[in-house]
């Protein structure tokens, strides 16, 4: 084992973090920005909205992540109008590609899994608030929306996992996260088995951050299906 | 049209080209999950089993093959399994790299991260399985062996088909990283025909539209076989599926 080479890898590994990071936290904002608006569209109603919304997670579900990337690196800057437009400022940057295209991903995943989460919800609930006379945004932001968070969390934490891994892809249109670096100083040193299992190491701990991350938040939401402290039991 | 007539199956057209590469997809894919299956078997019963050191073991495998990117996994399997044909060739007296055959490598690749995911599938569909069942069966004298073929590995496989159909999906996209080795299946195709005659976001979206295919036919082939397995139960049990 050659202590100096690994410790050095892994500070080289550890400087592309950041980057890794950046990738991970903005598409899992924008991408579930985007699955708000597709979970709306998929649960309105209206049949035009929720075809849209079921041919979109169809879609970004069916086909790998990996072709819908190389659509918006390669694909896109194939038209004219496109390498014209404003958009071309955006779109030659391939920090933005990966981030757009993690970002469209994710929001057909987390659409489905925010629609099971609407659906756990009791129509007793929405019936009770209705009741009272919550309507409309009152009682989807108090009532609807907690409660399908809450039974949404479990599948959603698993979803975000998947997105830490999937910024790997990123390497592949040429942004310098943990992988990518990891293969740059591969080809330079010749030494794969160290390098790569030093970048499986960060993903470890980068992962089992999140998921204990999602886990007392997981916690702090569940306050209701605690044990009653003994004082309150009537 | 030159459209149609780039993705035909003219002279000039890349239609066969593409089409050969759906069919590595598949044929990729099924090993990673035949490999996957015998891992996976094996890890869930070290999980089922009561000796720590194997729980400890399969719970290892569970967290590292979920938790570290997929593509990470292919280069590691792919060099990594390289470096050792290599030094195992020059222990033989052989000059010179010796590459791992890519399509052995990403399958191998894959279904080691296929088998972390079914070994979840089996852990689950054997919790599934009714307590009452086993209990019956120990009680008209049927041994561990006879216990195992005829009542476990029945209700097991009819549980896992649902898990095993996502399983299936996600290897199917994860077999797309295989790319990178260089194996011509459906994502390199794709990436080849684009190069080749610079038409990148057509054939991305062909390439995407096959995986489309494969993705749905597939949902349907295990939806089909969920009924079929599921034929005998009550509808009442069924409900719950």
């Amino acid at each position: 084992m050659d202590i100096a080479f690994l410790s050095s890898t892994m500070v080289t590994l550890l400087k592309a973090v950041p980057t890794s990071l950046i990738l991970f936290f903005l598409s899992i904002f924008f991408g579930g920005l985007l699955a708000l608006v597709i979970v709306s569209m998929r649960v309105s109603g209206n049949p035009i909205l929720s075809g849209f919304a079921k041919g979109y997670i169809f879609v970004f579900r069916g086909s790998p992540l990996l072709i819908q990337m190389f659509l918006v690196f390669n694909g896109l800057a194939g038209f004219d109008f496109i390498r014209h437009s404003f958009l071309w400022l955006f779109l030659r940057e391939p920090m933005f590609c990966a981030v757009f295209s993690l970002a469209l991903c994710t929001a057909g995943y987390s659409a489905e899994i925010f629609r099971g989460g609407i659906r756990a919800v009791s129509p007793k609930e929405i019936e009770a608030a209705r009741a009272i006379g919550m309507s409309g945004f009152l009682m989807v932001r108090r009532i609807l929306a907690p409660i399908a968070f809450r039974h949404a969390l479990p599948a959603y934490s698993t979803e975000i996992v998947l997105m830490m891994k999937s910024t790997a892809l990123a390497s592949l249109v040429t942004v310098w996260e943990v992988t990518g670096v990891a293969q740059r100083l591969i080809s330079q040193t010749y030494r794969t088995m160290e390098v790569f299992l030093c970048a499986a190491i960060i993903y470890l701990v980068l992962n089992f951050i999140i998921l204990q991350a999602m886990a007392l938040l997981e916690y702090w939401l569940s306050r209701h299906r605690r044990a009653v402290p003994q004082a309150l039991k009537a | 049209m030159a459209t149609l007539e780039l993705i035909g199956f003219g002279s000039t057209g890349w239609g066969a080209f593409l089409l050969l590469g759906a069919l590595l997809t598949l044929c990729v894919t099924a090993t990673a999950l035949a490999i996957g299956a015998v891992l996976g078997a094996i890890i869930a019963a070290a999980k089922l089993s009561s000796n720590v050191v194997l729980v400890t073991t399969g719970h290892i495998y569970t967290t590292v093959f979920r938790g570290v990117p997929e593509l990470l996994i292919i280069y590691l399997i792919y060099f990594g399994g390289s470096s050792a044909v290599t030094a195992i060739g020059q222990s033989m007296g052989y000059e010179g790299f010796l590459g791992l055959p890519s399509f052995a490598a990403g399958a191998l690749a894959v279904g080691i991260i296929s088998g972390a995911y079914q070994a979840e599938v089996y852990r689950g569909a054997y919790n599934a399985i009714s307590k009452g069942e086993l209990e019956a069966a120990s009680a008209i004298g049927m041994h561990r062996g006879l216990r195992f073929r005829r009542i476990i590995i029945p209700q097991v496989l009819r549980l896992a088909i649902p898990g095993l159909g996502n399983v299936w999906q996600l290897s199917l996209k994860d077999s797309a990283l295989i790319s990178v080795t260089g194996l011509a299946e459906l994502m390199r195709s794709s990436q080849v025909a684009a190069g080749s005659t610079r038409q990148y976001f057509l054939f991305y979206i062909v390439g995407g539209a096959l995986y489309l295919i494969l993705t749905s036919l597939s949902d349907r082939a295990f939806n089909g076989a969920e009924r079929k397995a599921n034929r005998s139960m009550p509808a009442s049990a069924m409900g719950q599926a």
